[in-house]
């Protein structure tokens, strides 16, 4: 009976979405400390029935072909998966977070949307995981068709560089898991993480920056403000931000 | 925290005992040993051992290997420097300086590129065409990073048989296969695959080829004990062996757990592979039928009157000789500083119907006899309890390198509380 008050408590009783606050985490993660968490060994043994249920309905005989084709890395709370669960509603996506109990809210966030809106928020879900490493693990060659890097943590100093999610190798990672025309999508308030994200990406011969008109007419762009809780927090302080956003391109023949 | 357990590993003792290396020229001229951080080479073609004209290193050996035209030779290891020597005069004709311990090393098949892997997980190239015959001896030069595991150490790195790929294994049981572009100082970006199935570290590649299939297929071992094949240009796993089940170890005991591979050595016709097992005293062959596109274990060669366990092997593609050396560095026990064992299984070709001749040669009827043994090992006969004593150093040292270390909750909040960064950003 202690069991279900705690469940209660840490949900707001008039959304049932889960409390903010009952989910407090460490504000960062080393990226390169070992991992405690299970990695599917390749793609193929990624667990979508667990992940998606209803979509891949335990009983239906002919198994879904359909595979994940968004990734939100270091997804912090969720906010952008949960605006592009309704605005691509036949895609799956995927949130990729190393801090557990964020990683724990974020699920207990999907559930309940699913709950309070039958037949919505079935083609979102989250791992915990650590996207510098595991990667490969989860998505095949040219799978994804969008790749998201939103306000990521700055890793200031010089020898902590190699801890940023944006490198010259792994964008060669990215590349290999984006399609062909698959768009990867960052955002940072800060001026410096800003500058070296779009240096790494316009230097690398498997991306080009998209045009504006192009980023015009994408729905998502404008999103990268205002869906996430960072964003939404740089927002609020009026702070400026910067985006680099690419498009994954043929190799050019060698 | 990763970063600070290969940092540990600096200072830890059992890692620094460094396993035997040997290395077979392609067309067996000349054979070549690591131990520590000893580089003894013999002269076959000439029965004479090879003078060095050069300091040599200064810490363990981690990786030699011999160009596939035979003209160049490379060794490198835990002091931070990448040897090129030619093969003709034995002269180091370039030291490559690297920020990081080195774990492996691969020249290109037209023998103009030499990669090296730093302990980051970071790939080098040096581009050797800038050397002539008048270029002095040894120049200190840099290598341009090209790409990286994202900070595990990369294990083996190797050329496809055709050099379009360079091929990447990691202590994280992934293996990497990637493009390796015309101009390969702009850095190799292309992944073409990743072949994933292993379930703990890789720890060796090699390749199978023949006519048929000239682009050939790749197998790898690893510490989960199996021994994989796969079609590398699609990242497919087409067979697996697991050879720790496969083979009646005798004197198996069960706390052993995995019985990690250590080294593997294919025959030229892609026919036969030879598989060096923690553990096992002797050596594995498995058949390796690739119009079926699988492995099966032919027989196990055993070498038990001396408790001989490889810890690394090799072959010249024109000869069917598999040269095997157990040996390790750092030993200190008594009086025995080192042990280098070499012992040669003649009958490494082909396999036919399945079975195999094989005999492990006597000590004078090895290419080289006796004066060969003297100098690959240092001495003609060693001790018997100088074995069992490697053996055991061999492992612990496999272990501490490449086995996650597993800590313990308490044991990980107390690691994280001594570290400053966390302590200062604690409210
Ligand atoms: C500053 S937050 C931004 C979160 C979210 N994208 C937003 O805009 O609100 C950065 C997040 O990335 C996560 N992160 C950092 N390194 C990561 C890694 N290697 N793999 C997965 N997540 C990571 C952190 O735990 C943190 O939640």
């Amino acid at each position: 009976m202690g069991h279900e008050s705690t469940v209660m408590s840490t949900h707001s009783k008039s959304t049932g979405l889960p409390r903010k606050r009952f989910y407090r985490a460490r504000a960062h993660s080393n990226p390169l400390s070992d991992s405690h968490f299970p990695v599917p060994i390749a793609p193929s043994q990624f667990d979508y029935a667990s992940h998606y249920p209803q979509i891949f309905g335990e009983t239906v005989e002919t198994s879904c072909q359909r595979k994940i084709e968004f990734a939100d890395i270091g997804c912090g709370f969720g906010g952008l998966l949960i605006s592009l669960a309704t605005l691509f509603p036949e895609t799956l996506m995927i949130g990729m977070e190393l801090r557990d109990k964020v990683t724990e809210y974020v699920k207990e966030r999907i559930l309940a949307l699913r709950t309070g809106n039958p037949g919505q928020y079935q083609n979102i879900s989250v791992v915990r995981t650590n996207s510098m490493k595991y990667i490969p693990n989860y998505f095949e060659k040219g799978q994804l068709k969008k790749m998201f890097f939103l306000f990521p943590d700055p890793h200031f100093k010089e020898k902590n560089h190699r801890r940023r999610v944006i490198s010259t190798y792994l964008l060669d990672e990215y590349a290999y898991a984006l399609a062909v025309g698959g768009i990867i999508y960052t955002i940072t308030d800060v001026e410096e993480l800003g500058e070296w994200m779009k240096s790494c990406l316009e230097s690398h011969p498997m991306f080009e920056a998209l045009t504006s008109q192009e980023l015009e007419d994408d729905p998502v762009v404008k999103l990268l403000t205002t869906a996430t809780e960072e964003g939404q927090k740089v927002a609020r302080n009026g702070g400026k931000t910067y985006q680099a956003i690419f498009r994954r391109i043929a190799q050019p023949a060698h | 925290m990763e970063d600070q357990n290969m940092d540990d590993g600096d200072q830890n003792r059992e890692t620094e005992i460094a396993p035997a290396q040997i290395a077979v020229h392609p067309s067996q001229e000349s054979v070549s040993v690591a131990v520590g951080s000893d580089l003894r080479v013999f002269n076959l073609r000439e029965g004479l051992p090879v003078k060095l004209s050069d300091d040599g290193h200064s810490d363990s050996i981690r990786a030699i290997r011999y160009a596939a035209n035979g003209k160049l030779f490379v060794s490198a290891g835990d002091d931070k420097l990448v040897k090129i020597w030619a093969t003709d005069s034995w002269r180091c004709v370039y030291n490559v300086a690297s920020e990081k311990r080195v774990s492996a090393v691969a020249i290109s098949n037209d023998g103009l590129f030499v990669c090296f892997a730093d302990k980051f997980g970071v790939v080098y190239v040096v581009d050797t065409r800038a050397f002539t015959e008048e270029t002095p001896t040894s120049i200190i030069k840099k290598g341009v990073p090209i790409l990286s595991h994202y900070c595990s150490i990369i294990t083996s790195l190797e050329f496809s048989p055709d050099g379009r790929f360079i091929i990447t294994a990691d202590r994280d049981s992934k293996i990497r296969v990637t493009v390796f572009p015309q101009n390969s100082l702009n850095g190799a970006h292309e992944i073409q695959s990743f072949c994933l199935g292993h379930t703990e570290f890789v720890s060796c590649l090699a390749f199978v080829c023949n006519q048929e299939y000239p682009q050939g297929f790749l197998v790898s071992g690893s510490g989960d004990s199996t021994v994989r094949l796969w079609d590398f240009s699609s990242g497919s796993l087409l067979d697996t062996c697991d050879v720790g089940a496969e083979a009646a170890f005798a004197d198996r005991k069960e706390e052993e757990g995995l019985l990690p591979i250590t080294d593997l050595c294919t025959v030229q016709d892609g026919s036969l592979v030879a598989v060096a097992i923690q553990s096992l005293t002797g050596i594995m062959l498995l058949g390796c039928d690739l119009s079926k596109r699988n492995l099966s274990v032919v027989k196990v060669v055993s070498i038990a009157e001396e408790t001989y366990i490889p810890t690394s092997i090799g072959s010249a593609s024109t000869a069917e000789l598999l040269w095997m050396v157990m040996g390790a560095s750092s030993l200190n026990i008594s009086d025995i500083k080192s042990l280098v064992r070499i012992r040669v299984l003649s009958g490494f070709s082909k396999c036919n119907a399945a079975s195999v001749e094989t005999l492990v040669l006597e000590d004078k009827d090895t290419p080289g006899g006796e004066q060969m043994l003297q100098t690959l090992q240092g001495k003609l006969s060693v001790e018997k309890e100088a074995f069992s004593s490697a053996a055991e150093a061999v492992k612990n040292s496999m272990r501490n390198l490449l086995i996650k270390k597993q800590y313990s909750a308490e044991r990980r909040d107390f690691r994280k509380r001594g570290r400053n960064d966390i302590k200062n950003k604690a409210k």
